[in-house]
């Protein structure tokens, strides 16, 4: 296989990596006002991902790392040409990573609530406009014979690519629904389920609508499957969510992600960015990649360094395995006298109590 | 304002902001480490603290360096995207393996060393600390390399079909010569800069907080590390600064006459500790000189010749023809903007030393268990946080804007860098955008870390593993 072959499929790895992971602690944010009644809930929403969300945002840097590195054309075109979305979504996650941070350094239900709201809008645009991205790169973008985008915003803000948006703003919700059930306990989760099923039917239908229409435009013999295979498995996922089966709900939706990523970019190869100007035109495999030598190092970089990456991110995971409930939220308040006391009794230097 | 001054514009402030924070970390990370280390060893409740306290000042300033990194990590293909295509195909590859190595590391381990307290084994936690200071260590020397590429390309070749320069030898890119001193300067830097940040804090506490002798140890404890730390650091930049000073002149030399403003050249030159006039070498009024000290810097040889920009000008334009970056600087071309590059260098310099100086002092005037420090120390607690921060940040104006006209030395100017098809009132908008974010969140990240600072290290339980599944968490957001 031709290694420009090779990095396409990785690239397509690494979006995949990231809509099925951040997927889900985008769904958390976004569902929080939905899903939490109070403070402590919010809280226990909140570190649901709390230990994962940062890694899980590494591989969109990743994947934007490996598309200069592997297509530089695709890169310059891409960002250069999809600017204020992109501008949005960085703004996006700026905030959104801070509200993480920052949220629970004061306690004060002002300071709280705005960083709420952060991880709110934070979560909800980068949510709906990654699939306005990714909407427009597979239907096709004006471009000139120099590589350069020569649209403007309205042009990206087609109903096709709303659709777009719209259908990764509602899997993620699912997603994160389906997660919240999968790692919460109590009260919370019951409500996580019953709200992953109903959000999941408005999801699987405005996704299948989008799936068929990219299908019937762009579509091939492999996005197809690939396609069938993301409906049957979001229903599964709901099917199983239903009855109160979490871990395979999960499978389920994170499996639907990553096939319908999968058809989307099935749907788009050979070409990486088609041009709706002249087909002539269009950004593919061959004509925005880099050097054989450089894919070469990439390649031998990515062989020996990603399944190292996997293996201490699937631990992270392990690690942090148990459901959170309202219980295990710690009280914000600092020590209390009783407690300085106590601990200053004990020798210093000794070992520690276990 | 066109696209390109307005890029220009973004591109210096989202990345010296970025770059505040970023050194903080690095130092940090490792200064916890070796809190939390010591803690491991000894049991001492005193490094607990010192770790939980420090800690979080570190999570405090980390969350904004990678919050404002994913700017960084888009901008050449938003603002810069003839550059990307130019030489993506080099400088690409750095950046996806900082990616791959480094942030994947760091973003992992941390959320392992936040909410790990009471899910891992004492060493185990204090490892994964030491693994995320490796990869800050890691990303700082991809981003360097990328760095240290503009200004001193090789492994390439340029290949005139595509019009583009192509990768030939990627470990000539890694252990480019510029490469392997930035490495060492940048990162000894940002050990001065987390030590500095870790002794005024602790200075401060000292004079300001400490009320029993109990935390008037501790925070001795931590003035004395970070002290070592900083001066030690201090005279390792200066070391490194000095063969980046060299290796500057062989590879850059119009570099160097801007850092001194030397029109003519001169054999031996001399250094101007600071000058009053014009600095377009016609009317020098005032000026304070150690004699034969530029040569040195530049050569390591005390009788060494420095040549002018006069002289270097006239030489660029017999290679690379006519100025190629429009008339965007002085007519003439090839000369970077001569007063930032003469007082960047300057301030890069003074600001460390005095940095080092302070370190010093501190150091003898705590020397072998004396208590030499008062009420008046609290304003050098206040200042020398800044001190080090100050000095990268004009140390980065003086390597960025003293490679100008040229975005990769000798093969693309910046003019032609800009993105062709990114309207001005697009780039505006953006730079409006993170301007004004990025002011709130300075003012958010500035009255955190007081409010941090404020508290104190206060006295924290020590971390039992869970084995009662029903107990809250040691640590949650």
């Amino acid at each position: 296989m031709e290694l420009t072959t090779v990095w396409f499929g990785l690239i397509a790895v690494l979006w995949i990596g990231y809509f099925c992971l951040e997927g889900f602690d985008f769904g958390v944010g976004m569902l929080m006002p939905v899903l939490a009644r109070d403070d402590t809930e919010r809280r226990v929403l909140i570190n649901t991902v709390g230990p994962v969300w940062d890694g899980n945002e590494v591989w969109v840097l990743v994947a934007g790392g490996a598309t200069f590195a592997a297509f530089p054309e695709w890169y310059a075109t891409l960002f250069s040409g999809f600017y204020l979305p992109l501008l949005l979504i960085l703004l996006a996650l700026i905030v959104r990573n801070l509200a993480f941070e920052y949220r629970g350094k004061r306690d004060e239900a002002a300071w709280r609530k705005r960083w709420d709201l952060a991880l709110v809008v934070g979560s909800v645009v980068p949510a709906l406009l990654w699939g306005v991205a990714f909407a427009n790169i597979v239907r096709g973008v004006p471009i000139n014979a120099d590589k350069e985008f020569t649209g403007n915003l309205f042009t990206l803000l087609n109903p096709y690519a709303l659709l777009g948006g719209l259908t990764t703003l509602l899997l993620f919700a699912t997603h994160g629904a389906v997660f919240v059930s999968l790692k919460t306990d109590g009260e919370i989760r019951h409500r996580a389920r019953a709200l992953a099923v109903r959000v999941g039917l408005v999801a699987a239908v405005v996704a299948v609508v989008f799936l068929v229409w990219t299908q019937l435009a762009t579509g091939s013999a492999g996005s197809a499957v690939a396609f069938v295979v993301a409906a049957a498995a979001l229903v599964g996922g709901l099917l199983m969510a239903s009855r109160g089966r979490e871990g395979w709900a999960f499978i389920g939706t994170m499996v639907a992600i990553a096939a319908a990523v999968a058809g989307l970019f099935l749907a788009l190869f050979p070409d990486v960015m088609p041009s709706s100007t002249r087909a002539a035109w269009s950004l593919t495999t061959t004509n925005a990649s880099a050097t054989h030598y450089t894919l070469t190092v990439m390649t031998w970089v990515a062989v020996v360094f990603t399944p190292l990456v996997l293996a201490y991110q699937s631990w992270t995971y392990w690690v942090f395995r148990k459901r959170i409930a309202t219980r295990h939220i710690p009280g914000p308040a600092p020590m209390t006298p009783a407690d300085r006391a106590l601990l200053e009794q004990r020798p210093a230097g000794g070992p520690a109590a276990r | 304002m066109d696209a390109l001054d307005i890029a220009r514009w973004q591109f210096g402030i989202v990345t010296i902001y970025h770059f505040l924070f970023v050194p903080v970390t690095i130092g940090l990370s490792a200064l916890v480490a070796v809190c939390e280390t010591l803690w491991v060893r000894r049991r001492h409740q005193h490094w607990l603290r010192l770790t939980k306290f420090f800690g979080k000042l570190f999570l405090v300033n980390f969350a904004i360096g990678v919050a404002t990194g994913i700017v960084q990590e888009f901008q050449f293909g938003m603002n810069w995207s003839d550059y990307s295509r130019f030489v993506g195909d080099i400088f690409g590859a750095p950046l996806a393996i900082e990616g791959l190595l480094a942030f994947f590391l760091e973003s992992t381990f941390l959320g392992l060393w936040i909410f790990g307290w009471d899910r891992l084994s004492p060493r185990l936690h204090a490892a994964c600390i030491w693994v995320v200071h490796i990869g800050t260590l890691l990303s700082a020397y991809f981003i360097l390399a990328a760095n240290s590429w503009m200004q001193h390309p090789v492994g390439y070749r340029y290949n005139p079909v595509t019009g583009r320069a192509e990768l030939h030898d990627f470990a000539a890119v890694l252990f480019n010569k510029v490469q392997l001193v930035a490495f060492p300067h940048t990162i000894l830097a940002a050990y001065m800069t987390g030590a500095a940040f870790m002794l005024g804090v602790a200075l401060w506490l000292y004079v300001r907080r400490a009320r029993t002798d109990d935390d008037r140890t501790l925070y001795r404890r931590a003035i004395r590390l970070s002290g070592w730390v900083l001066l030690a650091a201090g005279l390792g930049v200066a070391v490194s600064g000095d063969f980046s000073g060299k290796v500057m002149t062989e590879v850059q030399p119009m570099k160097m006459a801007a850092a001194e403003a030397l029109y003519h050249t001169e054999q031996p030159a001399s250094f101007s500790i600071f000058t009053i006039g014009s600095l377009n070498g016609t009317q020098e009024k005032f000026s304070v000189r150690v004699p034969d000290l530029l040569s040195f810097l530049a050569t390591g040889d005390v009788h060494g010749k420095v040549t002018g920009v006069d002289e270097l000008r006239a030489r660029y334009q017999k290679t690379y023809g006519v100025d190629p970056g429009r008339t965007y600087y002085a007519a003439g071309g090839y000369v970077p903007v001569i007063p930032v590059t003469y007082w960047a260098f300057r301030l890069m310099i003074g600001l460390g030393v005095l940095a080092a100086a302070f370190a010093g002092l501190v150091l003898w005037r705590t020397r072998r268990g004396q208590v030499g420090i008062g009420r008046v120390w609290v304003w050098m607690a206040v200042a020398l946080p800044l001190l080090p921060v100050l000095a990268n940040s004009f140390g980065w104006l003086f390597t960025e804007m003293g490679r100008q006209p040229w975005a990769v030395f000798g093969l693309m100017t910046t003019a032609r860098a800009v993105s062709p098809g990114v309207s001005s009132g697009e780039v505006l908008t953006s730079l409006v955008a993170y301007t004004l974010l990025y002011g709130v969140l300075a003012v958010v990240e500035i009255g955190l870390t007081l409010r941090v600072v404020r508290a104190g290290a206060v006295v924290v339980p020590e971390p039992l593993p869970v084995d009662d599944v029903d107990r809250p968490l040691v640590h949650a957001y």
